[in-house]
């Protein structure tokens, strides 16, 4: 397989490998793809208050390329804010490491997994949110929302 | 001795020359470069002797009565094609059921399905978790309208030998006619065809140190006398089995290398087994979560098909670029799917995607296999790190229990 030296270096010197914690509300968790398919990727963006993107971390299983667009899209995240970062295309990380056509799977995955970390985080803060709003019955509230807010993964 | 790099382990894949093979064929492309058919001068005499040589080299080594058995082909893939299509052809009036495996190279299987497309009625018999066919299997599976058996001798992928003595007993007990591709067994496992009661096998030259682009296909002369219709039509070369002028030096080659082996290749098998072993152990003394694919035992002895869990092959053979080897990943072939043997052995999807293949063979050294079980080990656990499903698996989470989201 013929691949371009951005890609080559993202592989061979891959950024913000990692893990952030799970359980802190400002983190957000996506989880995609599947071992029966060859590729899993979990891209983990730790959020400000602000709602922008302080640390990105991700872990990819599958091929060369896959791990080159999970790098690649955590070094694009991080300073931007959650709706830029909602907004960044597959397209953009497949031409930014000449994906070869049987590759852009891999940069489509990586989207993919930028966009479920947002949404992990938004869940969760909107779980809190919804704790914040009612205090009174914050017992009950607390096992609602941790039954309600556990990720998908 | 420095290493040469890329470190070849790819030996199912193809071989290199050996230089004897070279020696002996150089003569035949500038010196006695006649056309074997040319019956009128020497030239010609010159190309039909080393030829019908050739042939009787062949057909010794492989138990057949002589050299009449032996056509000539470009290579395994048209013996493949010879033999299934032209005796499907042959014997239609008898019947038109074809048993062959799910494991068969795809010469076979695309022959098969060729032949589905015409009318033919095709049973692939699965191969069992090991990459073992069970003869029982291929017993139940035959009809009075079954014409030929086909299976392979050792599988390309996972090395696992099959049991072809016993399947030849029962096709021989049913008169059915049995082919075998013996490509990748062919010298490297005992074969006969005589004592196993083959009637056709397909060989090559390029797995056993000899030239790429020239073949053979054993064809039964008595008890039973094996039929053909020719899939070259044409000069009605090789007793009108297979028409087109013979590739000559190719087959000197071809000859050159079976000798070999003759001479060389028990004690060859042996020392490659040795090395093997060495590279298995040394690579699961380090690494776990690593599993051989295919029967421990029944295998080539050049053959290590391994699974690292949690990391994808392609990604490792990026890794390990400084060692060719080939993977059962999807990543690796064109159409996205993982390899089809492993799948056919009933592999986890996940494993398949994390197999490699190591093929060793005559010019692999214990220096090699010492640098390249370093390097796997290190690179497996630099993949572990990155991989999201080592992580889990080392927090005691069952990956098999998490409910996927796949694209």
């Amino acid at each position: 397989m013929a691949y371009s030296e951005k890609l080559l270096e993202h592989y061979e010197n891959p950024r913000n490998v990692g893990t952030l914690d799970k359980d802190d509300p400002t983190v957000g968790t996506g989880l995609v793809g599947a071992p029966a398919c060859g590729d899993v990727m979990r891209l983990q963006i730790k959020v400000s208050p602000e709602g922008v993107i302080e640390d990105a971390r991700f872990k990819t299983f599958g091929c060369g390329s896959a791990i080159a667009s999970s790098s690649l899209a955590t070094e694009w995240i991080k300073g931007k804010s959650i709706d830029e970062a909602a907004g960044i295309k597959n397209s953009q990380i497949a031409e930014e490491l000449s994906l070869p056509p049987v590759k852009i799977h891999c940069s489509v995955l990586a989207e993919d997994a930028i966009k479920s970390a947002i949404e992990d985080y938004k869940a969760k803060r909107a779980a809190r949110l919804a704790l914040d709003a009612s205090p009174a019955d914050v017992a009950t509230s607390a096992s609602a929302v941790s039954g309600a807010a556990a990720p998908a993964n | 001795m420095a290493l040469k790099f890329p470190i070849y382990m790819d030996n199912h894949a193809t071989t290199p020359l050996d230089k004897r093979v070279l020696e002996a064929m150089l003569p035949y492309f500038t010196q006695d470069f006649g056309n074997a058919a040319s019956r009128t001068h020497a030239y010609g005499w010159h190309a039909e002797a080393a030829v019908e040589d050739a042939r009787e080299v062949i057909a010794d080594y492989i138990g057949a009565e002589s050299g009449k058995e032996i056509v000539f082909t470009s290579g395994a893939t048209e013996s493949d094609n010879l033999a299934i299509k032209g005796v499907a052809e042959y014997y239609k009036g008898k019947g038109n059921h074809i048993i062959t495996t799910t494991i068969e190279h795809k010469a076979v299987l695309d022959s098969c399905k060729r032949l589905e497309k015409e009318g033919y009625t095709v049973t692939y018999v699965n191969a069992g978790p090991d990459g073992l066919v069970n003869p029982a299997d291929i017993e139940a599976a035959i009809t009075d309208k079954t014409i030929l058996v086909s299976v392979m001798l050792a599988n390309n992928e996972v090395g696992t030998i099959q049991p072809i003595g016993e399947i030849g007993a029962i096709t021989r007990k049913r008169g059915v006619l049995f082919h075998c591709d013996a490509v990748q067994g062919f010298g490297k496992t005992p074969f006969d065809v005589r004592t196993m009661n083959v009637d056709l096998a397909s060989l090559t030259a390029h797995k056993i140190y000899g030239p790429k682009g020239v073949g053979a296909l054993y064809v039964r002369r008595s008890k039973p006398r094996v039929r053909l219709v020719a899939q070259m039509d044409g000069g009605g070369h090789e007793r009108g089995n297979r028409s087109g002028t013979l590739n000559v030096p190719g087959i000197v080659g071809f000859a050159k290398a079976v000798s070999i082996f003759k001479q060389e290749g028990v004690a060859e098998a042996e020392r490659i087994r040795g090395l093997r072993d060495r590279l298995h152990n040394a690579i699961s003394k380090e690494l776990d979560s690593v599993f051989l694919n295919g029967h421990p035992e029944k295998r080539l002895p050049g053959n290590l098909n391994l699974s690292f869990s949690f990391v994808e092959g392609e990604g490792l053979m990026m890794a390990i670029k400084d060692v060719a080897v080939s993977s059962g990943s999807a990543c690796t072939s064109a159409s996205l799917e993982p390899s089809y043997v492993l799948r056919s052995m009933g592999l986890d999807e996940e494993l398949a995607h994390s197999s490699i293949r190591f093929g060793l063979g005559r010019f692999n050294t214990e220096e090699e296999v010492d640098y390249v079980a370093e390097l796997v080990i290190g690179k497996v656990k630099r993949l572990r790190e990155l991989s999201p499903l080592y992580e889990m698996h080392q927090q005691g989470i069952d990956i098999k229990s998490i409910q996927w989201a796949a694209h």
